[in-house]
């Protein structure tokens, strides 16, 4: 059966270095890092007090219509990252949306557009939820539900549960382009927008839509999200004085773990047809993707699935469902967070699907750069490799120096042939995630 | 355009819930048959000064008496153990329990599970410990030194809402794509409706699918009395939820899990499996109108149930040879909140037009409570229910009917009526729609 073949035209990823992918590009190609000392809140009491925090000049008032500041008051840290990554992919495609030209017709039927975003867990804000709970504490200053559901609740603003719930990433990305087709929100921890990405393939193949804004965003930057990734075991050790640059090496048999990075992406996947019959530039296909569910014996997966038989499960599945073998694979673009247990995943995944090819086979890693950007990673992922693709160009490597058998070390940016990159993703809770992009001159 | 229509059949073999009303699937269908409420004074927390004090609990379960062995799932969240109870019941009851010649990598998992149940009391101290009341804001050192004594990592992991896919995987050894949507009150229906498309695309042969939800604590019920959707109403709780009644006045919170097993119906019937009923259609739209209020000619459900009776291939305006309405029955999403009610009765007409009032349409949220993002799930299983036995269950607490709602809401009374064909429709906050059709299985 011939199957609608899906294009990614539009990427709108927004990390530590900027909004859209010029910045992260360049930043990668020059290996810049932006992991420094956490602005946000002190962090000088958890293991890591650096991260990867978007730019200061970062502001989701001046990246929604006029008609609709007043919504970012309700906006999570997350929803913010999405409502500024739909922006620049809607830009980035060409494409006239309600939130771009609201006087003017949309490029595609709304009810032809879909949205599928990945959310991690949100974390409400401290400041605004404890003003509230302090106010109802009793004589020994302890909480009392009792005031609170007299009094203290009414602190906060009505609205105050639609600031976190995950859905709402896609529910303002939705609102602000006028996205009436088939919508949802994946909650896979690191897996949500790799998995994101493929719901829309499926959507779009089946006829149910065009075109989706699709990715993910997360952001950890609150205390309570922050301490769970440090529970977790993610954490590098990486005092306030220590330089936050070198600490994330992937792959490195010295590797302690991993620095976080708030952030994500939304891309415009289109159906071929439709995005060739309106001339779109097309960035790159999106082949084939791939899922399938490790088994964790501790049940959650803190202790990941060594053997990475499942992990390899979702690469060949993204791979037989692209029509290509390993060999057809350039380039790779894995989860590398650097923290050990993933790492040892994600070699022993690769190893199974290249054998002893996988050394030949150039690793591309974000973390050292921008953090490792948990829900928001896949779309990050799948922007740098659309660039790559056309640019035939590998970014640099940073930090890491011994890696044996794979292709991992630190580098700069190398002119490089592409067609075929492979993007996967493990996850806490097992979940796996894997896609191929390939140059549309290719198939 | 319209869903391209897929020849690959899906059939449902097995079913398993745990609700306010009971943990099995016969006993629960016949208490809603009764006309039976689950409502009472809320427990879980000291509600009394809520403007809502009441909800619909699980009562008396324990996950001992459906997993195997109970110590792998000791971590597990509320969300998790419902899960597990209900998934249990499904599996057992599709006959895949210790069929020999299952492919596990073939078995893929879509849930629509909301958060895990935050540790509210050490949360709620070490937010308090943090505060710094001059600035009005947290102190992240005195914050985390707190937090670091007061939080247990696995209780914040099982808060992850991809934790629920975790445990199912263990317990059920699945190993195919593995994945959580959470689109609030829309999402097991939603989770059905892709876990229905995964099979129907070829990417598995088996899904374990459905919800599992609970916010039966502090913050979930503080986070809806501020948004005014809840019942407030004073008096005896088995009245609070009235669907469709002129005085209804918000949803009575509920929890729990529906789970079910749907598989290719080649599948199903290589093994010797009883085909249940049969997934017919699956519609999904975004209202993309306003955070909060509904589009007020409920354009988005009628888009969803448009695109599930299209796949489905059913003319909603078409009658039967038998002079009968194109479908049987409509599982209301029936929040019994004034707007929701208002518009899916209109949303109802505009897709049905003369035959809306020929179509009975109830909601059994008036006796469960509303399971949010396992609401949609449990509203399915009961269309199935609804097949088998040919008994439509009562809307209850119906008695001054709303000159604006006219169509068969079955009040108070169940039915029996022919039924054939079901359509049962969830709608969440964010604006997702999602519509399943389901039908008797003939061979």
């Amino acid at each position: 059966m011939s199957r609608r073949r899906v294009v990614i035209t539009g990427l709108g990823p927004v990390t530590a270095h900027g909004v859209g992918i010029d910045p992260l590009w360049v930043a990668l190609c020059e290996g810049r890092s932006a992991l420094a000392p956490i602005r946000a809140f002190n962090a000088s009491g958890f293991i890591a007090a650096s991260g990867a925090e978007l730019p200061d000049t970062f502001d989701v008032k001046d990246l929604v219509p006029k008609s609709y500041r007043k919504a970012t008051k309700v906006m999570a840290r997350d929803i913010e990252i999405a409502v500024g990554g739909a922006l620049a992919a809607v830009r980035d495609a060409g494409l006239a949306t309600r939130g771009t030209d609201p006087d003017s017709s949309p490029t595609i039927r709304p009810d032809r557009v879909g949205c599928h975003i990945g959310a991690g867990l949100i974390a409400a804000e401290l400041d605004e939820l404890t003003g509230a709970l302090a106010s109802s504490r009793n004589a020994t200053g302890s909480f009392d539900p009792g005031q609170w559901g007299q009094q203290g609740m009414q602190e906060l603003t009505p609205l105050w549960l639609l600031k976190y719930l995950p859905n709402m990433l896609a529910c303002h990305v939705t609102i602000i382009h006028d996205c009436q087709g088939p919508s949802n929100t994946i909650t896979c921890n690191e897996a949500s927008s790799g998995l994101s990405l493929a719901e829309s393939q499926r959507v779009i193949e089946r006829g149910a839509a065009d075109a989706c804004l699709s990715g993910g965003a997360d952001s950890k930057m609150n205390p309570m999200a922050y301490l769970r990734q440090e529970l977790a075991g993610r954490f590098a050790r990486c005092a306030p004085s220590d330089d936050a640059t070198s600490i994330v090496k992937p792959f490195d048999a010295t590797a302690s773990g991993t620095l976080i990075g708030e952030g994500g992406g939304i891309l415009v996947v289109e159906a071929e047809e439709t995005a060739k019959a309106r001339g779109a530039r097309i960035h790159a296909v999106l082949a084939g993707t791939g899922a399938s569910q490790s088994w964790c014996d501790d049940t959650v997966g803190l202790v990941p699935d060594s053997s990475g038989e499942s992990l390899a499960d979702a690469m060949h599945a993204a791979l037989r469902d692209a029509g290509l073998t390993p060999a057809d694979i350039d380039a790779i673009i894995p989860f590398g967070s650097g923290v050990p247990s993933l790492d040892a995943l994600e070699r022993n995944a690769l190893e199974r699907v290249f054998g002893a090819d996988l050394a030949k086979k150039p690793l591309i890693m974000l973390a050292p750069s921008i953090g490792t950007t948990c829900a928001g990673f896949g779309a990050i992922a799948v922007a740098v490799a659309c660039r790559a693709l056309n640019e035939q160009k590998l970014p640099a490597r940073l930090n890491t120096t011994s890696a044996a058998e794979l292709h991992a070390l630190a580098a700069p940016s190398t002119a490089q042939t592409l067609r075929h990159i492979l993007i996967a993703t493990p996850s806490l809770g097992g979940q796996n995630s894997a896609a191929v992009v390939s140059r549309h001159a290719e198939l | 355009m319209t869903t391209t229509k897929n020849n690959r059949r899906v059939v449902v073999t097995g079913m398993g819930w745990v609700t306010p009303l009971g943990h099995d699937v016969d006993s629960v269908w016949k208490r809603l048959l009764n006309s039976e409420s689950g409502m009472g004074p809320t427990t879980r927390f000291d509600a009394r000064t809520f403007p809502t004090n009441f909800s619909a609990e699980v009562r008396n379960y324990s996950i001992q008496n459906f997993v195997k062995d109970a110590a792998v799932h000791a971590t597990a969240g509320l969300n998790s153990q419902f899960a597990l109870g209900a998934a249990s019941q499904a599996w057992r009851q599709s006959g895949l329990d210790g069929f020999a010649g299952l492919n596990k990598k073939r078995v893929g998992l879509y849930l629509g599970a909301g958060e895990g149940v935050i540790d509210f009391d050490n949360y709620a101290a070490s937010n308090i410990a943090g505060w710094n009341a001059e600035e009005r804001k947290i102190d992240g050192v005195r914050w985390a030194d707190h937090a670091h004594r007061a939080m247990d990592r696995m209780r914040e992991v099982e808060q992850e809402p991809n934790m629920p896919l975790a445990h199912l995987a263990r317990e059920f050894g699945i190993r195919g794509p593995a994945l959580n949507c959470l689109t609030a009150c829309a999402a097991s229906t939603q989770a059905i409706g892709e876990a229905f498309s995964l099979i129907q695309r070829g990417d598995t042969d088996v899904m374990l699918s459905g919800g599992t939800h609970t916010m039966i604590h502090v913050l979930g019920v503080t986070g809806f009395n501020r948004l005014t959707a809840l019942s407030t109403s004073k008096g005896d709780p088995t009245k609070a939820s009235r669907p469709f009644d002129a005085t209804r006045d918000g949803f009575v919170m509920g929890e729990g899990s529906g789970m079910i097993v749907i598989e290719s119906l080649e599948h199903a019937l290589a093994r010797g499996a009883t085909p249940l009923a049969e997934v017919a259609g699956y519609g999904s739209s975004a209202d993309a109108f306003r955070i909060t209020d509904i589009h007020p000619e409920g354009r988005g459900g009628a888009a969803s149930m448009h695109m599930a009776l299209a796949q489905a291939g059913i003319d909603p305006n078409a009658r039967r040879a038998d002079g009968r309405a194109a479908i049987d029955y409509i599982s209301a999403h029936g929040t019994g909140t004034k707007e929701n009610d208002s518009i899916e009765t209109r949303g109802v007409k505009r897709v049905f037009g003369a035959s809306a009032k020929d179509i009975p349409m109830s909601s059994i949220k008036s006796m469960m409570g509303h399971l949010i993002a396992a609401a949609g799930a449990v509203e399915f299983m009961t269309c199935v229910l609804a097949i088998r036995d040919g008994m439509l269950p009562p809307t209850i607490n119906y008695g001054t009917p709303d000159p604006d709602l006219d169509l068969d809401y079955v009040p108070n009374k169940t039915r029996a009526a022919k039924v054939d064909i079901c359509l049962s429709n969830s709608f969440g906050f964010g604006g997702q729609n999602d519509t399943l059709v389901v039908k008797r299985y003939i061979a």
